[in-house]
């Protein structure tokens, strides 16, 4: 048996090695890239859950890769903030898997193993970027799981191509920006590991290089999670990705961005400098207003279900961003809680749209007609998930809300707080539009250009199981969002707040 | 004042969402499922009664459902004020599933398993806001209620129930998102609680223009009690069949509303405090305003139902009048104007839906004999109208009995003279409906012979809740016992 000291590097190596095993069996037996897929997360999920069982028992685990001491060698860091990330990813990972095998074998049937294989390497990457604790490691993993998603965007149809293309540009431009920024900080320092950035940094805090590198480290993760205006990537990748893709990338790669930030800021930068030194978060806060305003309005355009949701994911990123800005500990919490909770809902709402897509090869608001009778649970399921987008308590919207608002009060940032209201507002009229589709308007023939008619009935179990295992989960987790907030949240805040 | 932990009130909740499951299993053998609504309805009412001898003697029943946040639980708690809103609400659940059951029948109409379980779950929502211990519980299940109404009121998935659908939620939950969310936040934010105390929770925390701007918001935006100018869904809202317009709105959704307005004047802010800032007055100008002209627009609609709506829209701020005289006489006369007028509106609303089954007609000109025909669903509706308009013997005599005398202890002569304006036109809306039915020439009347009375699945609850209101002049002990242990009198 491995000892539990081992499992921060397992929760990244398991998936690495698992996607050179599943492309090499995919050689001989495709039917054999699914379970293995399904296998390798199940055990990444044990491990995660267990790493983090350690983190609140014990506090932070720091795991010496080669057994190297840092600054020399790289390290890994597991606090409870990236604890809570790691379960976060590897359960959305887990579900996105056993959800994908029949969109897969439709979208994509002569390129299974090809196309799994790069699902879990976006995995590790995804699991890399969170586990690390050296700024350099991280642009490496950051360039993995970047690279994997362009192709895995690419697979998609339409305009699939482009998009992916256009993601790749901005994608670069961010990395570039982000890989700059710490060069600058190498210089000054001579060192890439984040503990020990933190303690040198306060020292030369006044340095103009030093803000320099702030700003493009800033500038480059903001590229790479859609803070409007830097959104204009996202709506069409996400839209044109397979079914798999979407339900893999929409729910994870903006909220471990968040999560880089919020790493960076504090365990690179310190609160102090963040917040005292720079001084600039009423200016952040405002532009978060801006992203939620102009997410929510833009969603609020578009005729096509999926790509709403998409308008809505930047609206959501402004949620986490402002949130941070804030500047005090219910604004933090509500943004650390707003990462699980707006994975799970946007999760629930991309499966949603998965299986609509499966079943009526669309995601138009028109393809939604009548399915609250032809597929009543898989609407009942996004009917949680959008009262979880409106705000509706016991969901875990609500939560995340609450005390994003609280902290918008503290801080006395009216605006975002109107803003947060509003956006609950713009949601509530979005997905009742939904709802109204699918409730009122008969069904009829479905897509003239060609295709053959489909006759639509309620999803395989194979769809409905994670669907209902999220849903489930978004008012599971909103009743215990007590215990994980003291448990975890509370210790993920810097002090002195 | 003693404190108790029991369980029953959560059971009193569970019980009707529980239900659903049941009903939605026997939805091919429509008796078996409306026999699980009677049990849920049945059980759900003995455990509201239960608690009644407890609550007399000076108990609280506390249950702490869950911690969902430091510092805030989803709790719930059963007081005077609370206890007898269930007990109107679980004890008129019962009958209006029988009346369903004559109504939905005879019109034959479409997903009535769907009717059932969403029935059964706003009831859940009723109680849970009746036996809320704090804000947050409150909104959770005000929330549920808003959205558990939703297809209730859109059953008919046509344009119309669309359109009205769509107003509904509109108001309801803008309302609700746009006011009463920030301003339950804002309140925990000065004072650390939700929790609703004797005196309020946020007297003493802050100056008295946030305090008005607070009340404000809680007052529209607890929307449900239809305080104009946030009126305008339930007339859209009796696009829903009947019986949904008679137990939801006019009884459980709107009372919800004057009932959360009541929790925040008395749990929120405290008599005391509104008294000394005499922000009671701003509130009682707002109610007033919409009693009259609620009262007016009534005389003008024609059909049954609207103008039932309207009357509803006043009588709903009779009682958000008497919570705002912060006079102990007015406020008791309030709450147990929840009651009173419960059992006579609902009288009404029944009448129409019987009439609308057995002669398919929506408009009050063209009722013109029908008391000739259907006498006994008439004779109910003399009694349900005398009972809204206040005249003995029937019990809304006693509640409004009671708010004219709290105009004159809170000082308030412009008070009584709304209240005795209001009465007149009630009288003036409703009786010649019931004269124009029974007294007219036989070329007049406008039913021939076949016509007869509605089911008597229709008939009897009407019958019933009618004698109801007559008995509650003779025994109107009970409410006005819990009415004044709430208040404290």
């Amino acid at each position: 048996m491995i000892s539990p000291e081992q499992y921060p590097v397992l929760i990244v190596v398991i998936p690495l090695l698992s996607a050179f095993i599943i492309n090499v069996i995919g050689w001989f037996r495709k039917g054999f890239s699914y379970p293995l897929i399904v296998l390798s997360l199940i055990i990444t999920f044990y491990l995660s859950v267990s790493t983090l069982l350690q983190v609140v028992d014990g506090g932070a685990i720091s795991y010496r890769l080669g057994g190297w001491p840092p600054p020399f060698g790289i390290e890994y860091v597991i606090d409870h903030l990236n604890a809570l990330v790691l379960v976060v990813i590897s359960f959305v990972s887990l579900a996105a898997a056993v959800f994908s095998k029949e969109s897969v074998k439709k979208e994509l049937p002569d390129r299974i193993p090809q196309y799994y294989t790069l699902f879990i390497l976006l995995v590790t990457g995804l699991l890399g970027m969170t586990i690390t604790g050296d700024a350099f490691n991280l642009y490496v993993l950051i360039e993995i799981a970047a690279l994997t998603s362009y192709a895995l965007i690419a697979f998609g149809r339409d305009r699939a191509l482009v998009s992916s293309f256009n993601y790749v540009i901005m994608g670069t431009v961010g990395a570039s920006f982000y890989l700059l920024g710490v060069g600058h900080l190498y210089i000054m320092t001579g060192s890439l590991n984040m503990g020990d950035l933190l303690s040198i940094l306060p020292a030369i805090s006044g340095s103009r290089a030093i803000f320099v590198a702030f700003l493009l480290i800033i500038v480059g993760i903001w590229t790479k999670m859609a803070f409007f205006p830097l959104h204009g990537w996202l709506p069409n990748a996400y839209t044109y990705a397979p079914t798999a893709t979407g339900v893999l990338v929409a729910p994870l790669m903006t909220k471990v961005s968040v999560y880089i930030m919020i790493r960076l800021m504090f365990s690179v930068f310190s609160a102090d400098y963040v917040f005292n030194t720079l001084n600039v978060h009423d200016i952040i806060v405002w532009m978060a207003v801006a992203a939620i305003i102009g997410g929510s309005l833009l969603a609020l355009t578009q005729t096509d279900f999926r790509r709403m949701l998409t308008y809505l994911i930047v609206a959501e990123v402004g949620y986490m961003v402002g949130g941070v800005w804030l500047a005090n500990s219910a604004g933090i919490t509500g943004a650390i809680l707003h990462i699980l909770n707006d994975a799970l809902m946007t999760l629930c709402l991309f499966l949603v749209a998965g299986i609509i897509y499966h079943k009526t090869r669309g995601h138009h608001l028109d393809d939604i007609r009548g399915l609250y009778r032809k597929m009543p649970f898989t609407m009942a399921a996004f009917t949680v998930g959008a009262l979880s987008m409106i705000g509706v308590p016991p969901t875990v919207g609500f939560f995340s809300k609450w005390y994003l608002i609280l902290g918008a009060i503290d801080a006395g940032q009216w605006g975002f707080m109107a803003a947060l209201i509003i956006s609950s507002l713009i949601n509530a009229v979005l997905f009742f539009k939904v709802i109204e589709v699918g409730y009122f308007e008969p069904m009829h023939g479905h897509h003239d250009d060609g295709h053959h008619e489909v006759t639509i009935d309620e999803a395989p179990f194979s769809m409905l199981a994670p669907l209902y295992v999220i849903a489930v989960s978004l008012i599971v987790v909103g009743i215990y969002t007590s215990s994980i907030i003291t448990n975890i949240i509370a210790h993920a805040v810097p002090k002195g707040l | 004042m003693e404190t108790k932990i029991c369980i029953r009130p959560l059971l009193a909740i569970l019980v009707s969402l529980i239900a659903v499951a049941p009903i939605v299993l026997s939805s091919k053998r429509p008796n078996l499922r409306e026999g699980w609504t009677f049990i849920a309805g049945i059980i759900k009412f003995s455990l509201v009664a239960s608690m009644v001898p407890l609550v007399l003697d000076g108990v609280r029943l506390e249950y702490t459902v869950a911690q969902v946040l430091p510092g805030m639980a989803i709790k719930l708690a059963v007081d005077p004020m609370g206890l007898m809103f269930a007990l109107v609400s679980s004890s008129l659940w019962i009958v209006t599933s029988a009346y369903s059951i004559g109504y939905m029948r005879g019109l034959d109409e479409h997903s009535q398993t769907r009717y059932f379980s969403f029935f059964a779950i706003a009831l859940s929502s009723t109680i849970g806001v009746a036996f809320s211990a704090n804000l947050f519980t409150m909104y959770l299940f005000y929330e549920m209620l808003s959205l558990a109404t939703y297809p209730l009121v859109t059953h008919h998935q046509d344009d119309e129930s669309r359109y009205s659908g769509r107003k509904y939620l509109a108001f309801i939950l803008g309302t609700s998102i746009g006011f009463v969310l920030p301003a339950m936040l804002i309140s925990y934010n000065l004072a650390g609680t939700l929790e609703f105390a004797n005196n309020g929770f946020l007297s003493g925390t802050t100056s008295k223009t946030v305090m008005t701007v607070l009340l404000i918001m809680f007052v529209f935006g607890f929307a449900k009690a239809a305080i104009m100018p946030f009126h305008g869904w339930l007339p859209a809202a009796m696009v829903a069949p009947t019986p949904v317009s008679a137990l939801l709105h006019a009884v459980a959704v709107v009372k919800v509303g004057v009932f959360s307005i009541f929790r925040i004047i008395t749990g929120v802010f405290g008599t005391d405090m509104l008294r000394s800032l005499e922000l009671g007055t701003v509130v009682a100008y707002l109610a007033a305003f919409t009693i009259i002209i609620a009262s007016l627009i009534a005389l003008s609609q024609d059909g049954l139902k609207r103008r039932l709506a309207f009357s509803t829209i006043g009588q709903l701020s009779y009682i958000v009048l008497g919570a705002a005289l912060l006079s102990p006489k007015g406020m008791s006369g309030g709450l147990v104007h929840i009651a009173m007028h419960a059992f006579g509106k609902i009288t009404l609303f029944f009448c129409a839906g019987a009439i609308y089954v057995a002669t398919r007609k929506k408009n009050i000109s063209d009722m013109v004999g029908i008391g000739k025909r259907m006498p006994v669903t008439m004779i109910a509706f003399l009694i349900g109208s005398m009972s809204v308009i206040g005249l003995p013997p029937t019990g809304g005599f006693f509640s409004k009995w009671y708010l004219v005398l709290g105009t004159i202890e809170a000082d308030q002569i412009v008070m009584l003279f709304v209240l005795l304006t209001s009465s007149l036109l009630n009288a003036a809306y409703f009786l010649p409906i019931v004269y124009k039915a029974f007294f007219c020439t036989a070329e007049e009347s406008m039913f021939d012979d076949k016509v007869a009375e509605a089911p008597v699945w229709c008939v009897a609850p009407l019958s019933l809740t009618a004698l109801v209101s007559i008995a509650l002049f003779f025994y109107p002990t009970l409410f006005m016992r819990l009415a004044e242990m709430a208040l404290g009198v």
